[in-house]
């Protein structure tokens, strides 16, 4: 494997609430305000190879779109560090993180709500690339409509609204956008959830005739396994922030390790699947704002044991490229 | 898997089923004229069975659920007939379709909190419920109300009553909205995109009661989704709606394993896990058509790869049991199921 | 493999829609809303054009004749000329003091507005752009400001500052600039939570320049709004104002100042003096709000579909 294009090393997100003086005499009152304090990603070290595809799997609360805003520069991590072919971006002088930022880009969830709804497409998509002086003024338009080609859309709808469009261009659109500032590494983060069956068919078509064209690599976050399990070649499980188990997608999907990553395999319904008896497993997703201590998994866990409770697990590598964070695993 | 039939006691009798719709038609007049969004729908449910409706957004499949219940707001007009145990709920007044919703049909939707009240305690909006269509006494109401809690798996029952809807998580809200549905013991219950906006553990989770409930009570199910996977997992019966029409139709083996329309098998196709890894997705080209400009005959034609100079007839339903609306069918053996790859 | 996605369905409108455009398609669907953009069109227009259409001009003293004073409606003066609407105690025609002084209370009205609007503009987007310690100083002043009833603050100012429109001006922007900071910063923070300012943000534009062609035009339809209905608030206030003698000067009258003019006459039959202001000043403010609520029907995806 070449070195890697993107390095995660032990990634933590946390955020937190003080409450200011109004708040704290409402509190002395007895009104309930709370601080908090959240850990939304804790803790993730991941490795990107130039060209691959990671898919990032998990449920709502799992800390996947945060650690996707931190990747992208977005969201400062409040700890740990993100390295740029190999150099750490934090270090980075001003011009050169600046081109590294741009060289992550990020393809949203909502066609309507990433894209602004008072510029028209041509302007969405050539506000950065001017900007940044990537083309001229004379050129925009010219490399506006060649970037509209390149993701199946007509240049001649270059000076329509968003709201002229329909949900599968409208992500073609903010594609587009991601796409004028010549970057190498794109984060998907559930861009195809909203979009009907069909239409997400041609976007994820779109998305691996890109990444053969323009030699992208991506992080491509989704709830939705059968998407993952096709698009990417190596998979990684978060729950609550933190990843419990990553490996190649091949033999992740054919053997799950941690008792999550069955379960969550097991229950994800598939179309080959017959008038099947549902046997979940129980118990709800714990909030983040006040995590189990231990194995964060345990109280849903058909394994817990004693140890679970008391002992947070680390990720080890369990079989050569195959990362879990299971106790289970130590017992021989 | 052993296919449950309904519990013994409930009496089916055969070729008179809970709910037949024929010929639903649902209009809108909007500012660029009038709009079919249901077109001619004919339905069955028997006692105690799960249809599954899938379409897109667009095709009409939510309106059909509201149409059926009285649920489209005056501009709209519904036509047709919806006959549920022997009535024709399309001619029914106001009043009558209320009591109906409320005792013998009931709807569950995406959003649980189009059926909560954010600011009444659980046991309020439960009781007041119970109160509405059957006599009893409060005490009694509530009885009822906390075994409907426990009955969808909900924990501490008599605590959670006290609760209010904000207090619950998002599947634990959708529970509560389907314990609510399920107080009058209802014959049908329509449900729009129940599971949709939840986790796929705790989709899991209410699949597992849904499927539970309708077995041991012989409650009937439409379930109105977007997604195969779920339906064919939970349904008995698929319908396939494109476009405001129902273009096939039939049980889930047949509709899943041998799809004769090429909309059907092309939805079919483009599932991720139907296709080889990493090789390019069957895909339906174009997009789903605007009800205001639906091209003449049959509505899929632009997108169909089959499509030949007769579809710009309408097509009938052929076929029986498993129905199609197409002239061109595609060939009964196209696909064993989640062998044939089309790169 | 994949095929240039040709428009058919939503997309196949041929002319890019602006969306200016379908705001105004849509605004005209309402006819309460149609009349009184017309009876808004009419009462500026008539203000503005107050210079032509106006039989007399009220400021000019030598036009005045003492002997014309309280003349009852459609009575002809001793130039000959009818007075439509009747003379006050000067002499003034009624008709051209309502023209003169709706022209005073239009200025009034919009000028403090687009002063205050700019002004909360700025230190709104400000609290909400960069909020920690920024936010709660800004968000504190304006809930001390909002704490306060406008009438007060405006009197105790022009008490301190005295009589003028400019003054008047100044002391109904001091009054209303904490309504939009506190609209703009609501809505900015909802704006600013949403993806395409994380795009924005991730395609590292500038700040000023995420603020300026991102957030700022986003956040301005539901200000406008306000802003609408917070002229007619103004004229209100302005007249209020100048009822209690505090306000415009004697010298350049607006419909406030008419209305109390005519005041001490209403109980001896003259009540020409005071009405015929009073229903212009309804007709201006009852058209500004119908426009205003229908806009804010037509801009707020809530109550739209």
């Amino acid at each position: 494997m070449s070195a890697p294009i993107l390095e995660l090393q032990g990634l933590s997100k946390r955020f937190a609430s003080r409450l200011d003086l109004a708040e704290r005499i409402a509190k002395a009152l007895g009104a309930r305000v709370e601080e908090y304090d959240v850990q939304a990603v804790s803790d993730v070290s991941l490795a990107v190879a130039e060209g691959e595809v990671v898919g990032l799997v998990g449920e709502s609360g799992c800390g996947k779109s945060t650690l996707a805003r931190m990747v992208a520069g977005i969201l400062p991590p409040s700890a740990g560090t993100l390295r740029w072919r190999g150099r750490a971006l934090a270090e980075l002088p001003a011009e050169e993180r600046r081109r590294a930022n741009l060289a992550v880009q990020m393809v949203f969830q909502d066609p309507m709500a990433s894209l602004n709804p008072r510029l028209r497409i041509g302007e969405i998509i050539g506000e950065a690339p001017r900007f940044h002086g990537i083309v001229g003024a004379g050129e925009a338009e010219d490399y506006v409509a060649g970037i509209m080609r390149l993701v199946g859309l007509d240049p001649a709808y270059s000076r329509r609204y968003p709201h002229q469009f329909s949900g599968g261009q409208r992500q073609r659109v903010g594609i587009a956008r991601a796409l004028a500032v010549k970057p190498d590494f794109l984060v998907c983060d559930e861009s195809v959830a909203a979009l009907d069956v069909s239409i997400q068919a041609q976007i994820i078509n779109l998305f691996m005739r890109l990444r053969e064209e323009l030699r992208l690599t991506y992080l491509f976050i989704s709830h939705d396994l059968g998407v993952v399990e096709h698009i990417s070649d190596r998979t990684v499980i978060m729950y609550l922030g933190r990843v419990v188990e990553a490996a190649p997608t091949p033999e992740l999907f054919a053997a799950p390790n941690h008792p999550y990553a069955r379960a969550l395999l097991a229950e994800s319904p598939r179309i080959d699947t017959r008038k099947r008896a549902f046997a979940p497993i129980k118990g709800e997703i714990p909030s983040p704002l006040a995590p189990p201590p231990g194995c964060t998994f345990h109280p849903r866990c058909p394994h817990a044991m004693e140890r679970c409770r008391r002992e947070a697990p680390a990720l080890r590598e369990i079989a050569p490229g195959r990362l879990s964070a299971c106790h289970l695993n130590d017992v021989t | 898997m052993n296919q449950d039939q309904p519990m013994k006691g409930q009496q089916i009798e055969a070729g008179a089923p809970l709910l037949r719709v024929e010929g639903l038609r649902t209009e809108f007049e909007t500012r660029a004229g009038a709009v079919r969004a249901v077109d001619g729908v004919d339905l069955e449910i028997r006692r105690g069975e799960i249809l599954g409706l899938v379409g897109e957004s667009g095709s009409g499949k939510s309106v059909t659920g509201l149409s059926l219940l009285g649920l489209v707001d005056p501009p709209g007009r519904v036509g047709g007939r919806i006959l549920f145990e022997g009535e024709d709920l399309a001619r029914a007044g106001e009043r009558r379709l209320r009591h109906i919703r409320g005792a013998r049909i009931a709807m569950i939707f995406q959003d649980p909190m189009m059926t909560l009240n954010p600011v009444l305690s659980v046991e309020t909006q439960m009781v007041e419920a119970v109160l509405a269509h059957a006599r009893v006494t409060r005490e009694e109401a509530r009885r009822r109300s906390r075994d409907a809690l426990a009955r969808v798996g909900i924990p501490s029952p008599e605590e959670r009553l006290r609760a209010y809807p904000h207090q619950f998580s998002g599947g634990m809200r959708q529970r509560v909205a389907i314990a609510i549905a399920l107080l009058h013991a209802p014959a049908l219950i329509i449900a729009d995109e129940p599971t949709t906006a939840l986790d796929v553990t705790i989709q899991a989770q209410i699949l597992f009661e849904v499927q539970k409930l309708c077995r041991e009570t012989g409650t009937a199910l439409l379930w109105i989704t977007h997604d195969l996977a779920v339906v064919s997992t939970l349904a008995d019966r698929i319908a396939v709606m494109y476009a405001g029409r129902i273009v096939e139709t039939g049980s889930v083996a047949e509709v899943i394993d041998t799809p004769r329309h090429p909309y059907t098998r092309g939805l079919i196709n483009s599932v991720p896990s139907r296709n080889r890894r990493g090789q390019p997705l069957a895909q339906i080209p174009g997009m789903t058509p605007s009800l205001l400009d639906l091209p003449r005959g049959c509505a899929f034609r632009p997108r169909c790869p089959r499509a030949q100079e007769d579809c710009q007839e309408e097509p009938g339903l052929f076929g029986a049991g498993h129905r199609w609306r197409c002239f061109h069918p595609e060939p009964v053996p196209a696909m064993g199921p989640a062998t044939e790859v089309r790169a | 493999m994949t095929a240039t996605v040709g428009a058919t369905g939503q997309g196949a409108r041929a002319r890019a829609e602006t969306p200016m455009a379908r705001f105004a398609a849509e605004f005209a669907r309402s006819r309460t809303a149609m009349l009184g953009l017309l009876l808004m069109v009419l009462v500026v227009g008539s203000a503005l054009l107050a210079p032509l259409i106006a039989p007399q001009d009220p400021y000019d003293l030598a036009q005045l004749d003492i002997l014309d004073g309280m003349l009852a409606p459609l009575a002809e003066g001793g130039s000959g000329a009818t007075h439509w609407l009747g003379t006050d105690d000067q002499g003034r025609d009624m008709l051209s003091g309502i023209l003169y002084g709706l022209r005073t209370s239009l200025l009034v009205g919009v000028s403090s507005t687009v002063f205050g609007l700019a002004l909360g503009l700025l230190v709104g987007l400000s609290a909400a752009y960069f909020g920690g310690w920024v936010d709660t100083v800004i968000m504190r002043i304006v809930d001390i400001q909002l704490s306060f009833p406008a009438i007060l603050v405006a009197l105790i100012l022009l008490a301190l500052l005295g009589k003028g429109i400019d003054k008047v001006i100044i002391a109904l922007t001091t009054v209303q600039w904490a309504y939009y900071a506190r609209t703009v910063r609501g809505t900015a923070l909802v704006e600013r939570r949403k993806e395409y300012i994380e795009a924005a943000t991730c395609l590292a534009l500038s700040h000023g320049r995420i603020v300026r062609r991102h957030l700022l035009p986003n956040c301005l339809p539901p200000l406008i709004v306000v802003a609408t209905v917070q002229v007619a608030h103004a004229i209100a206030l302005e007249a209020t104002l100048s009822f209690l003698g505090v306000g415009v000067p004697v010298t350049q009258p607006s419909l406030g100042m008419l209305i109390a003019s005519g005041y001490q006459y209403m109980l001896s039959g003259e009540y020409w003096i005071s009405v015929f202001p009073g229903i212009a000043l309804l007709v201006t403010i009852v058209a500004i709000n119908l426009v205003g609520d229908r806009m804010r029907d037509v801009l707020n995806p809530r109550l739209s579909r």
